[in-house]
């Protein structure tokens, strides 16, 4: 049922995906890099806004007046500041809003996933009040519709007493209740922000903080252009003596206010809470089975660190060594955080399909469900069965790319894995030797592995950039390293085609 | 040929990214009220009357409390709910009972409603009623108005001034 609706989102999203590879390369892929470009907006709502409250007047008669004159006496700086503050917040939301989409689409939101997509949820709420009390700010006619439908909202709740909506008539409100918003925009609710970002990315390693520089140059002068362009306005001066009618109303953060209008301000409470709950809780409808975790075999351990180094997602540590061995250290897996991709288990020197080629192959960590020594058992198996073949190829691929079921040739043989970062290259080398005529390693597309890391590390194993890397000796000629999604079966059966072509040119 | 083309891809599609972050930021405009509307807000905070009148203790009640405790009244906590009924043109448009709040009924309530009326020559009549041993309405007020488009009118209550207070 679940994949009755969720293949046709899944696939649009790899579409556009696929679309954006083209036009940006898959290393400036903005929807790779979604969470890095909503932290580079808000480097430029920060620096915008720090310049902003230079000239702002944090009082009800000087703050319209300051921003008017921000706006239209120092357009040039000021206002083209104003507008990058308007339009990157906007963005902001645009981009966590993407991010959403994507982590939904892909389905990377359940199972080990369920951390970061749960503490998500409450740092787009801080994004949506920050853009809210920013506009309260203004003190313009759209921020007074703000102000009344805040208070009428907070009214609802049983916390405060008193009506806050009586602070909006004519001669009740005070400076004092601007120092107060002014507080709560630039020092509460950012700081706030900030800690719950770092909950947010808590379980995961080496988080890109930093957008890359091609993309950065780009959405910033997108930006700039939209500021110089388009730049932000204000309504007339608030009037406390009127209702204010037409609104150019901010949709991005200012949507729930027309709801007051149609439901009481508790109803919208239960309809806004309630959204934000099933939200929070999508990760366990349904839940997603998250195999064992990776177990460590400290007899074939040396302590290098090397899984510690290669986990996305912090699920390894190291301690002091407690089995007396020679070594210093040993990994720790938290099972809590383990996602078992099997990750580890390609960066283990261990993990080496020569090794103790008769006996049970163990290594140093391992996959309790699909051990390495289960993989080379499956390579030796499948070179058996192809022994008889004229061209034989053998493809390893990972669970989450191209589904590799549907391939059916004669000459070629499958060996899923969980990911491509499992692979240790060695196995490269054993299955070049075995007999094999050529390799695919088909992982995620490139940039957007499912466990984050996999066909990158692989990537670099193989280049001999990262431990442990595959031997020189091997002819790169033999192997391919591919990356495809699940729409692009085509390409990668054209991949196998040309493979073919060349073991059978070189036969000839 | 093809590094140029994914220029302009990307170009496009910044512009598209920017043309969709500048439109919903202003757009589609949203007409909060009708221009034939104005608005009656009627806010106030107030406290009902003693639920009954203080009463002397006797004799005996003050001797069976201790020495620092010996006043000589007694009055009840529980504030009388607050009725409260607006009338526009004489068809009701607002008519509520208001309870008073806190664990033993002692609080006063505040109050803060909000209606969208039309425009033009209205008669507005208000009355309040904060004492369950009063018989009818205790605060009675009547204006004849003309109300323009956008208008807010706020009606206040004070009890010590009178009672309400329309501006």
């Amino acid at each position: 049922m679940k994949n009755f609706f969720h293949k046709p989102i899944k696939y649009t999203y790899l579409y556009i995906d696929a679309w954006f590879n083209f036009a940006f390369g898959t290393k400036n892929n903005p929807l790779y890099h979604l969470g890095s470009l909503a932290f580079f907006m808000l480097w430029i709502v920060l620096i915008s806004g720090l310049y902003i409250f230079i000239i702002f007047d944090t009082s009800i008669t000087g703050a319209f007046q300051s921003v008017e004159y921000m706006t239209n006496e120092q357009w040039y700086l000021g206002g083209v500041m104003r507008s990058l503050h308007r339009y990157a917040s906007d963005a902001t939301l645009v981009v966590v809003l993407l991010h959403i989409i994507r982590e939904f689409s892909l389905d990377r939101y359940r199972g080990f996933r369920w951390f970061s997509w749960f503490t998500g949820t409450p740092n787009l709420w801080l994004i949506v009040l920050l853009g809210i009390s920013g506009y309260w700010l203004v003190w313009d006619q759209l921020a007074q519709y703000v102000a009344i439908g805040s208070s009428q909202l907070l009214d609802a709740l049983p916390i405060f007493s008193g009506a806050m909506s009586r602070n909006f008539l004519v001669g009740n409100l005070s400076d004092r209740f601007f120092t107060l918003m002014a507080f709560v925009h630039l020092l509460g609710l950012p700081v706030m922000l900030v800690f719950g970002l770092w909950i947010h990315v808590k379980r995961l390693t080496k988080v890109e903080v930093f957008v890359p520089k091609t993309l950065a140059i780009g959405s910033f002068l997108a930006l700039l252009i939209l500021s110089l362009v388009k730049p932000a306005i204000s309504h007339a001066q608030a009037d406390l003596t009127i209702i204010p009618t037409l609104l150019n109303l901010d949709w991005y953060y200012l949507n729930v206010y027309p709801l007051l209008d149609y439901f009481t301000a508790g109803e919208t409470w239960i309809l806004t809470i309630g959204i934000s709950t099933l939200l929070m809780l999508m990760p366990w409808l349904p839940i997603k089975r998250t195999p064992p975790a990776v177990v460590v075999d400290l007899n074939n351990c040396n302590g290098c660190s090397q899984c510690f180094d290669d986990c996305p997602f912090d699920a390894i540590s190291m301690q002091a060594r407690t089995d007396g061995a020679r070594w210093k250290m040993e990994p720790v897996v938290d099972p809590n955080l383990c996602a078992a991709c099997g990750i580890c288990v390609g960066s283990c020197p261990y993990s080496n399909p020569s090794r103790r080629s008769e006996v049970k192959l163990a290594t140093g960590i391992d996959l309790p469900e699909q051990p390495i020594h289960q993989i080379r058992t499956a390579t030796k198996t499948a070179l058996t069965e192809l022994s008889s073949s004229k061209v034989k190829i053998l493809i390893f691929g990972c669970s989450h790319g191209v589904n590799l079921t549907e391939i059916n040739a004669p000459d070629v043989a499958i060996i899923t894995l969980p990911c491509t970062g499992m692979l240790p290259p060695a196995f490269i080398d054993y299955t070049l030797q075995r007999g094999a005529d050529g390799v695919l390693i088909s992982g995620c597309r490139s940039q957007d592995c499912y466990y984050r890391f996999g066909n990158h590390w692989l990537e670099q194993r193989i280049k001999g950039d990262r431990t442990p890397i595959l031997a020189k000796r091997v002819n790169r000629e033999k192997f391919d390293f591919v990356g495809y999604a699940e729409t692009d079966e085509a390409q990668l059966l054209q991949n196998i085609a040309t493979i073919r072509q060349r073991i059978t040119e070189g036969q000839g | 040929m093809k590094t140029g083309l994914r220029y302009i891809l990307q170009i496009v599609n910044y512009s598209i990214f920017m043309l969709i972050i500048w439109y919903f930021s202003v757009a589609p405009a949203y007409n909060h009220l009708a221009p034939c509307q104005a608005v009656i807000v009627l806010a106030f905070g107030h406290a009902g009357q003693p639920i009954s009148e203080c009463r002397k203790r006797t004799p005996e009640e003050l001797a069976a409390l201790p020495p620092n405790m010996r006043n000589p009244m007694v009055c009840p906590r529980e504030r009388s709910p607050i009725e409260v009924e607006l009338l526009l043109d004489d068809q009701p448009l607002f008519v509520e009972t208001f309870s008073p709040q806190g664990v033993s009924g002692d609080w006063g309530v505040d109050v803060y409603q909000k209606f969208k009326v039309p425009i033009g020559q209205h008669n507005l009549k208000m009355r309040l009623k904060d004492s369950v041993r009063a018989k009818d309405f205790n605060y009675v007020h009547e204006v004849d108005m003309e109300l323009i488009a956008a208008q807010l009118l706020v009606i206040d209550f004070q009890a010590d001034k009178g009672g309400f207070n329309v501006k």
